[in-house]
């Protein structure tokens, strides 16, 4: 907190200082909005600022964690995927394990909390997946908040489980057909919603993108992540980890684990985007290595866009990813050099989705399977003292049907 | 430096009529029915044109922005092409004032300057970009303004007292009071509302205060223009647009000419409302 006034650039011997006093983390993030939602996005920054200074909202959302969401999440020596791989030896933060089945938990106890610190009735989300739909969903069931979370039709036609989780929650779900159907639409239909109910609704953004200041805002609530592996592998290996991974999309889970150790640069930080079919193919989702600096949706970042800067959509065989941008703390983190960004294609991700269900017997959503794609890479060409840790943000039920429609099997 | 804006607006003030602003989106939907109808705005009574520029995500618009915006990029719209449609109108009409409106990206993603040399050698006499908030005035309303083109600001509902004096600051050439909380072309606008409002703007400002998003209808739109110094209608002129479409997406024959004769409608509508006694 006392970071708070010290511009993310000028501080060189930290990198987890940003954002600056505008939001900004170098040249990327900001408050791209329009006039209506500025006082909302300002009103939102002062309560968030006084909660993260108030010992009993971190005392509630403590007690949330533990026994609402189950946490401290494990740490997991992956014993049998590294003898497979027969090189590094593999750690897997388990947010599989949450409540809920993903690390999206950890941003809606935060947030839920914060809504009703100010006084909020309503709360309105956007959704890929679902994975952030139902974790909306589950703490407004929790908490007896009416939740409107809006969804492309596209992906509420590839993601029934989770429609239905949402609806049996007491949520309603608004089938977004404007524009492309996809989770961009929905975060664009979210904000006109915001626009419209200015006096009594919360908008509960899933990731670390948006305006500021949510990007700084849900990256403080997932970094519980990072805290807690931090913690965890100490006492497991007396030392910190060489290497963490995780995929990106919007990027929470990634920025929740990297965030407490981007001081420590001994660990190398590597984050996996979307490959799709290829980048080179122009089917991908990977905003940092297959996009330029754009401004949507309220912050400065990398996006996919034509000539014209023009949105392009995003193509994954994960729903979670299939997003044309990603947050900006990350596009300023590959651009100093910090996070190395690098991609998995849909079919390395499948490849590891079925490698870890069957080595492991842990079935990962097809998010982290990106993740797990690239420790296959990785981990043989390392020595068996090399210690990575991946970050298994979701667990894979939801994506069975669609995994087995891949691999041509009929359920 | 008098701009166009600020000419039209002087004009109107000295004939005690209030000033209609009209919305289409370039190149909707191809460049050419874009072209007729600009051209023929002014005569419909068009005091001032919004010429929207296309982009796939208006995050402010309603469901009849929207579509135009799709429809516009459909049929190969770039920010080239509506600078294009601004000099084509220019050619034949230097008085009429226009003013691009829409979201920062295609901007930022040409180039700021870039933008700024084209758009002032098109003759556009002033930028709306709906995700660029005072907070963010370094990156296109401070450039602008010293390129000598008027920068309008959206002052909202939410917007208080205490914020009304930033948000007017970089303003030039009129102020646009969005009279809902909401996007465009949805809730109707309170015209009791309205009032107190243009009167609280007016009480930190010289500026003519033009209102839009919601008003549909002449009726509206006279009630509105009443308590204002203009109205701006958009929503209604795009979806007279989508109307006559056939199913191909063109234009049906005569279709420029019966859109303007809703647009005519709407001016006289506004028109026939005397501004309020500007002080």
């Amino acid at each position: 907190m006392k970071e708070k006034n010290v511009s993310a650039s000028s501080k060189v011997n930290s990198y987890r200082a940003g954002p600056d006093e505008r939001g900004r983390f170098g040249i990327f993030g900001g408050r791209f909005v329009a006039e209506t939602l500025m006082p909302l996005i300002l009103d939102l920054e002062k309560a968030y600022d006084e909660a993260k200074n108030d010992p009993e909202f971190h005392a509630e959302l403590t007690h949330l964690n533990t026994h609402y969401a189950g946490r401290p999440s494990p740490l997991y020596f992956a014993e049998r995927l590294t003898e497979h791989l027969g090189g590094a030896k593999i750690y897997f933060k388990r947010e599989e394990l949450n409540h809920t089945g993903s690390h999206k938990i950890n941003n809606c106890l935060g947030q839920i909390q914060l809504a009703r610190r100010m006084g909020k009735t309503r709360i309105i989300a956007e959704t890929g997946a679902g994975q952030h739909g139902v974790a909306t969903a589950t703490v407004c069931a929790r908490f007896g908040l009416p939740c409107v979370v809006y969804m492309g039709a596209t992906d509420v036609e590839r993601q029934k489980p989770n429609v239905f989780r949402m609806k049996l929650l007491g949520a309603e779900v608004v089938p977004v057909t404007s524009g492309s159907g996809t989770l961009k639409d929905a975060m664009n239909e979210a904000l006109r919603d915001w626009v419209t109910n200015v006096e009594d609704t919360y908008y509960l953004i899933g990731t670390v993108a948006g305006p500021h200041p949510y990007p700084a805002m849900v990256r403080d609530f997932q970094s519980v992540i990072g805290t807690e592996t931090k913690k965890q592998i100490l006492e497991m290996e007396g030392r910190l980890p060489d290497t963490l991974v995780a995929c990106v999309g919007g990027g929470s889970n990634a920025m929740g684990l990297f965030h407490p150790f981007l001081d420590d640069s001994g660990v190398e930080i590597v984050g996996v985007e979307a490959g799709g079919h290829g980048i080179e193919t122009g089917e991908h989702s990977a905003s940092i290595l297959g996009g330029s600096p754009g401004v949507l949706h309220g912050n400065r970042t990398y996006l996919l866009q034509n000539d014209d800067g023009q949105i392009l959509e995003g193509h994954s065989i994960s729903a979670g990813l299939d997003y044309p941008g990603i947050g900006p703390e990350h596009s300023w983190l590959s651009d100093i050099g910090r996070v190395k960004y690098v991609a998995a294609t849909d079919k390395e991700a499948l490849t590891a989705f079925q490698l870890c269900s069957k080595v492991e017997g842990i079935i990962p959503a097809l998010e982290p399977a990106h993740a797990l794609a690239h420790v296959t890479k990785l981990a043989p060409t390392l020595p068996k003292d090399h210690i990575i840790v991946v970050c298994l943000s979701g667990r894979g039920d939801k994506d069975v049907f669609s995994v087995a429609e891949y691999l041509g099997v009929k359920l | 430096m008098s701009t166009r804006l600020d000419k039209r607006f002087a004009t109107l003030k000295s004939e005690g009529r209030p000033a209609f602003v009209t919305f289409i989106t370039a190149n909707d939907p191809d460049f050419d029915f874009s072209l007729e109808l600009l051209k023929g705005l002014p005569g419909a009574g068009s005091d001032v044109i919004e010429l929207g520029m296309p982009f796939t995500d208006p995050m402010a618009d309603g469901p009849a922005i929207q579509a135009s915006s799709q429809r516009a990029l459909k049929g190969g719209a770039t920010m080239k092409r509506t600078l294009e449609l601004v000099r084509a109108f220019r050619d034949a009409d230097n008085a009429t004032p226009i003013v691009l409106m829409g979201y920062y990206n295609p901007i930022y993603h040409m180039g700021v300057t870039k933008f700024l040399e084209a758009a002032t050698a098109a003759g556009v006499d002033g930028l709306i970009v709906v995700d660029l908030p005072p907070e963010e005035d370094d990156e296109l309303c401070v450039p602008a303004l010293e390129a000598g083109l008027n920068f309008i600001r959206l002052a909202t509902p939410t917007t208080d007292d205490k914020r009304l004096p930033a948000v007017l600051a970089n303003t030039s050439g009129f102020v646009y009071y969005v009279s809902i909380t909401g996007i465009t072309g949805s809730a109707t606008p309170d015209t009791g509302k309205v009032a107190s409002a243009v009167e609280r703007i007016k009480r930190h400002t010289s500026l003519p205060v033009a209102v839009g998003f919601g008003i549909k209808t002449p009726e509206q739109a006279h009630a509105i223009a009443g308590a204002a110094d203009g109205a701006v209608i958009g929503s209604a002129i795009v979806s007279a647009i989508a109307d006559e479409l056939n199913a191909n997406g063109k234009p049906k024959v005569g279709a420029a000419a019966r859109v303007l004769t809703q647009v005519r409608a709407l001016a006289d509508g506004v028109h026939s409302a005397r501004a309020k006694a500007a002080e």
